[in-house]
């Protein structure tokens, strides 16, 4: 591995990061699991999950939109730091409705696998049981509006040929809902819907005709928790996401 | 665990609230090794045994689904009352669950899709059922935490065996039900 030129501390650990790059980047490359969301491979962070909320300088930062530098000291795994996170998951579970004995993406959700590595049981807030609609009506895509966590990870990652966006988000507030521009070719594709789902973290986007092939105990949480490929370097074997692409 | 004859057996109840009766199933699938509980515990309610009411204090109670009408309180109260510990088994107790997908949706709704919109000979009439003999259902699903104060959770649905075995083994043992095995913690 090519060693970086700065210096940071994340709990009692010095690693060396590389210049411009984010806290959980420099985490990930020293086998140190930041938690994330909305955070994907080469997509810019959006910062909208805080999932990554970390603590620098007696302030709390998400770590994927934070640069590293040099001498900076990071507060990753404090008891703190994990109640915050696990709040945060809590909420996520509580504002939608994420019936996971019932959803295809169970067992290679990123957001069900972290409330099992955060062992979440009963979140401490109210479940909303909000009214969501699902969306059905695209040939090879189902939009489950019940799941969404707005990470924006398919509106940054998934577009059409000429790069135009294909998914966007409309109204406000707890409204706040994902929508596929129809007026695009790819809306309509089989490729968009697979794309589409493997890129989102929940099981709001669903490709339609292929779910629960995976058995359980093969799927990619079933035995070892999210973050673990990270501490280990070993690439987890066995379990991949329920699509064709 | 090994048996201490010395000691007294930990007095369990168990029921099924708004539920499928599945987590029971999966409690019976710790298959042969219920013959090792019972040489810790005693049952008192439960489908297993099938006394119909607690009828002495309770070390642990475990309740199965959330809480959908009346009947459902008046059960979960009486086995808060009454268990030292009260555990929710499965995610009908934990979140609602499946019961739950009705609530959001407002009850003139679904009791006139049910009972009016239907050409379901049985029910032909068309009535919303209204006796007093019949639980009052309530104006939407509650998970047990929300009703009365739970001590611990099993998630599943069902939980696995191994989970409510590991959980049992615990209780028996005077430990904490926090950390348990990750591979058996599951909300599916
Ligand atoms: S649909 Fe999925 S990827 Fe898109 S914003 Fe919602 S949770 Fe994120």
């Amino acid at each position: 591995m090519e060693q970086g030129t700065i210096k940071i501390t994340i709990d009692d650990k010095e690693i060396w990061a590389k210049d411009g790059q984010s806290v959980v980047e420099a985490a990930r490359e020293n086998h140190i699991f930041i938690p994330t969301l909305c955070d994907y491979k080469s997509l810019k962070p959006a910062g909208t999950c805080r999932l990554c909320t970390v603590k620098i300088g007696g302030r709390f930062v998400s770590a994927c939109t934070t640069t590293v530098s040099n001498g900076m000291k990071v507060e990753n795994e404090s008891s703190e730091i994990k109640d915050i996170r696990k709040s945060l998951i809590e909420m996520l579970f509580v504002e939608g409705n994420h019936m996971c004995p019932s959803c295809e993406k169970s067992g290679n959700c990123d957001l069900q696998a972290l409330a099992y590595r955060y062992q979440m049981t009963a979140p401490r807030f109210p479940f909303s049981f909000t009214n969501r609609r699902l969306d059905a009506s695209l040939p090879h895509l189902i939009l489950e509006h019940n799941r969404c966590i707005q990470c924006l990870r398919c509106v940054r990652g998934v577009r059409a040929k000429d790069g135009r966006d294909l998914f966007g988000f409309v109204d406000r507030g707890a409204k706040i809902h994902i929508t596929v521009d129809k007026t695009v070719e790819e809306a309509f594709s089989e490729k968009t819907a697979a794309a589409a789902m493997a890129i989102c973290p929940v099981g709001a986007l669903i490709q339609k005709g292929g779910a629960y092939q995976t058995p359980i105990g093969d799927r990619k949480y079933d035995l070892h928790p999210i973050g673990s490929e990270i501490e280990s370097n070993i690439e987890q074997s066995g379990g991949s996401h329920d699509t064709k692409s | 665990m090994t048996p201490n004859p010395e000691k007294k057996k930990l007095v369990v109840a168990t029921t099924s609230l708004a539920g499928c009766f599945g987590c029971h199933m999966s409690f019976l699938d710790i298959d042969e090794r219920i013959l090792q509980l019972i040489t810790h515990v005693e049952f008192n309610r439960s489908p297993i045994d099938d006394i119909k009411h607690i009828n002495k204090p309770c070390d642990v109670g475990f309740v199965e689904g959330g809480c959908c009408n009346t009947e459902n309180v008046h059960t979960l109260r009486e086995f808060r009352k009454n268990c030292k510990i009260l555990v929710s088994l499965g995610q009908c107790a934990i979140t609602g669950g499946l019961p739950a997908m009705r609530n959001g949706i407002p009850m003139s709704d679904l009791f006139s899709e049910v009972y009016q919109n239907t050409n379901n000979p049985t029910l032909g009439n068309h009535l919303i059922p209204n006796d007093e003999e019949i639980p009052i259902i309530l104006d939407r699903v509650y998970p047990c935490h929300e009703i009365v104060k739970v001590d611990a959770f099993l998630p599943g649905c069902p939980p696995n065996a191994d989970l409510i075995w590991e959980a049992l083994v615990r209780i028996i043992e005077g430990k904490s039900l926090d950390d348990l095995t990750y591979q058996y913690f599951k909300y599916d």
